[in-house]
C-alpha cells in the first residue's frame, strides 16, 4: 500500500470515528445529570441498611461484595505472578551480576532522606491503619489503606537499608499476611452461606449507630481483609522489584 | 453553557467549584499532554506522578474523595515507584 492511499484510507476512518463519536457526545445526559436509578435508591437506603455512613465502601463491601472479591484475588493473583516471574529471572542474573567498580560502596543515602523517612514512617502507618479502618464511616477504604501502609514500608527502605527492609518484610510473612487477608475475605463470605445466610450476607451485629467506628458488621471486617491483603500484596511486588534492582549491591563483600 | 446548564437538574449559577473544576480540567488535559510528549524514560516517570497528583485533585474536585485516596496512592505513588525500579533494572542490565 502506497503511503498516500495509506493517508486516506486512515481519513476514511477517522471521519467515520469522529461521526459517531460526536453522534454519541450529543446523545450524553448534561453535565452533572445523572440519569441512573440505582445511585438514587442506594443513597436512600444504605445508611439505614448497613449502618455505614461511608456509602462507598457499603457498595463495595456490601452490595457488590461479590465483585470486590474477584477485584481482591485479581490484585492477589498479580503479585503471585510479579513474584513468579522475577523469581525465575534470580537465578540467570545471580551468575551475570558483576559489578562494575566492586571497590566502592554503594552511595550512602543522603541524610536529608534518611531523616524525611523516618519522620514519616510514623504518619504513614497511622494513616494507612486509619483509612483501613474506618472505611465503614468515612470516604476510605482497605485499598487506600492497605496501599498506604504498603508505601511505609517503602520509607523504611528510603531510610535504611534494603536489608532492613527485608527484614521487616521478608517473603514468608508477606505471602502469609496476603493469603490470610484474602482468605479471610472468601472467609466472611463462606461463613454466612454456612448460617444458612446467602454468601457474603452481612451477618454481624450493625452496630448502635450509624458513623460507629464499631458499627456496619461485615462491612468493617471485610476493609480490614483487604487492607493487609492489600499492604503485603504491594509489599511484595516492591520489594521482588527492589531485589532484582539491587541485588548487585546486596552481594558485595 | 447556560443551555446545558439549563437542560441539566442540577442547573446553578456559576460557582466557584465550577471554576475550580474547569481549570482542573484544562490541566489534567495539559498533564496527560506532556507525559505523552515527554521522551526521556525516567522524567516521563516524574511526569506520569505529578499526572496522577493532578488527577487526584480532579476527583476531589468532583466529590469523590474515595477515588482521590486510590489515585493518589496508586497513581502518584506506587505505580511511578514500580516504573522507576523497573527503568534502574534495565539499565543495569544495559551497562
Amino acid at each position: 500500500m502506497t503511503p498516500a492511499a495509506r493517508r486516506w484510507v486512515f481519513l476514511a476512518g477517522a471521519a467515520g470515528f469522529a461521526a459517531f463519536l460526536l453522534w454519541g457526545l450529543t446523545g450524553l445526559p448534561g453535565f452533572g445529570g445523572y440519569p441512573g436509578p440505582y445511585g438514587d435508591i442506594i443513597n436512600r437506603v444504605a445508611v439505614a441498611q448497613t449502618n455505614a455512613t461511608g456509602v462507598v465502601s457499603a457498595i463495595n463491601f456490601e452490595y457488590r461484595g461479590f465483585d470486590t472479591v474477584g477485584e481482591e484475588f485479581i490484585l492477589f493473583t498479580a503479585a503471585i505472578g510479579v513474584a513468579t516471574v522475577l523469581r525465575h529471572l534470580r537465578g540467570e542474573r545471580e551468575r551475570a551480576a558483576r559489578d562494575g567498580a566492586m571497590d566502592r560502596d554503594a552511595p550512602p543515602v543522603s541524610e536529608a532522606v534518611r531523616l524525611v523517612s523516618l519522620v514519616l514512617v510514623g504518619p504513614v502507618f497511622l494513616v494507612g491503619w486509619y483509612l483501613a479502618s474506618h472505611a465503614q464511616t468515612s470516604p476510605s477504604g482497605g485499598f487506600q489503606g492497605g496501599v498506604v501502609l504498603a508505601t511505609g514500608f517503602v520509607l523504611i527502605y528510603l531510610a535504611g537499608e534494603f536489608l532492613v527492609f527485608k527484614r521487616i518484610s521478608p517473603v514468608d510473612i508477606t505471602d502469609a499476611v496476603g493469603a490470610v487477608g484474602a482468605g479471610g475475605f472468601a472467609a466472611v463470605g463462606v461463613t454466612a452461606l454456612a448460617m444458612g445466610l446467602p454468601y457474603l450476607f452481612n451477618f454481624l451485629p450493625l452496630g448502635s449507630a450509624p458513623g460507629a467506628v464499631s458499627s456496619s458488621g461485615t462491612i468493617a471486617l471485610i476493609s480490614f481483609f483487604v487492607g493487609i491483603e492489600v499492604a503485603a500484596a504491594f509489599v511484595l511486588i516492591v520489594s521482588e522489584l527492589l531485589e532484582q534492582t539491587l541485588l548487585v549491591r546486596q552481594e558485595r563483600p | 453553557m447556560s443551555a446545558l446548564a439549563a437542560a441539566t437538574p442540577y442547573a446553578a449559577p456559576l460557582g466557584l467549584m465550577d471554576v475550580l473544576q474547569v481549570t482542573i480540567l484544562v490541566l489534567v488535559a495539559a498533564g496527560a499532554t506532556g507525559v505523552v510528549l515527554i521522551r526521556d524514560p525516567v522524567r516521563q516517570v516524574i511526569a506520569l506522578s505529578v499526572y496522577g497528583v493532578l488527577l487526584a485533585v480532579l476527583f476531589l474536585a468532583f466529590q469523590a474523595p474515595d477515588v482521590t485516596l486510590s489515585e493518589l496512592t496508586v497513581g502518584a505513588v506506587v505505580l511511578p515507584l514500580l516504573l522507576v525500579l523497573t527503568l534502574a533494572k534495565i539499565r543495569r542490565r544495559e551497562e
